[in-house]
């Protein structure tokens, strides 16, 4: 499990690849994403579409950093969700709590 | 001659880094079988969060303590069971992810996905210690859950 990390016209934007599962991806993107809103970030897109397996540890850390963001008043969106990560998403009824968006051009018009 | 569906048993030190050597071997041992390739990853999604309960809230992350894995086939059904060497755990406090109060809290998602994606699954207890998780898939079922079976049934 990989995150890089960039910047594009105000929005923090972290890509991740592989997989977000207990003990591994999940503490990888539980760092990435709260080091970008101790950075400051105002707006944040994790961009999942690297993303092979999610399991439910990872869609926790997924619901933390929602929490985080909320909390600090910065937005959080997912863009290019696999149909298994939107799947595991949809049956716990999440996809309705997260801002979901197909791209990241179609999250920073909705969120500008 | 029909090749005979696999059979194996594993057991792991508890550290989350073997569950993913639980799932490799599960997802490779389910090629072998009459199983969609989607149908598959969710069965192997399962385990995986039966294992990492196992690990994680059964043995605590005790590196002395093992998590044991069974897989085979029985009765046209995938059946796979894991053991740990907890102490056990009330069925009947285990809280519902979709109650509103819950849908925000980042943990109490694991068993609820285990119904989803398995046609059944039963915990037994074992008298000196010990949670077994039986999980079961039929080979000849559609994708359903046994959650979705059991609003079916009502």
């Amino acid at each position: 499990m990989t995150i890089s990390v960039r910047q594009k016209e105000g929005f923090t934007i972290l890509d991740a690849k592989g997989k977000i599962t207990i003990g591994a991806g999940d503490v990888v993107l539980r760092e990435a994403i709260q080091g970008a809103l101790d950075a400051g970030a105002m707006k944040v897109l994790v961009n999942l579409g690297g993303v092979s397996t999610i399991d439910s540890s990872g869609i926790g850390e997924l619901v933390s950093a929602y929490t985080s963001a909320s909390n600090r008043g910065a937005k959080l969106a997912l863009v290019q969700l696999p149909p298994k990560v939107q799947d595991i998403l949809q049956i716990t009824q999440l996809v309705t709590v997260f801002d979901v968006y197909e791209d990241e051009e179609e999250a920073m018009s909705a969120m500008a | 001659m029909a090749i005979p569906p696999p059979e194996i048993h594993l057991a792991i030190k508890s550290s989350f880094t073997n569950i993913e050597l639980v799932q490799i071997v599960i997802e490779e041992a389910l090629k072998q079988l009459d199983l969609g390739q989607d149908e598959a990853h969710w069965v192997g999604i399962a385990v995986r969060e039966a294992v990492a309960n196992a690990v994680k809230h059964g043995n605590k992350l005790d590196p002395e303590k093992q998590v044991e894995i069974d897989f085979g086939v029985e009765d046209d059904c995938v059946v796979i069971r894991v053991v740990d060497e907890g102490e056990g755990f009330d069925v009947e406090e285990i809280e519902d992810p979709l109650a509103p109060e819950n849908m925000l809290k980042p943990s109490g998602r694991g068993i609820f996905y285990m119904k989803r994606f398995m046609d059944d699954i039963d915990y037994s207890f074992r008298p000196d210690g010990g949670t077994v998780v039986t999980l079961r898939k039929s080979l000849n079922s559609s994708s359903q859950g046994s959650e979705e079976k059991e609003e079916k049934q009502k």
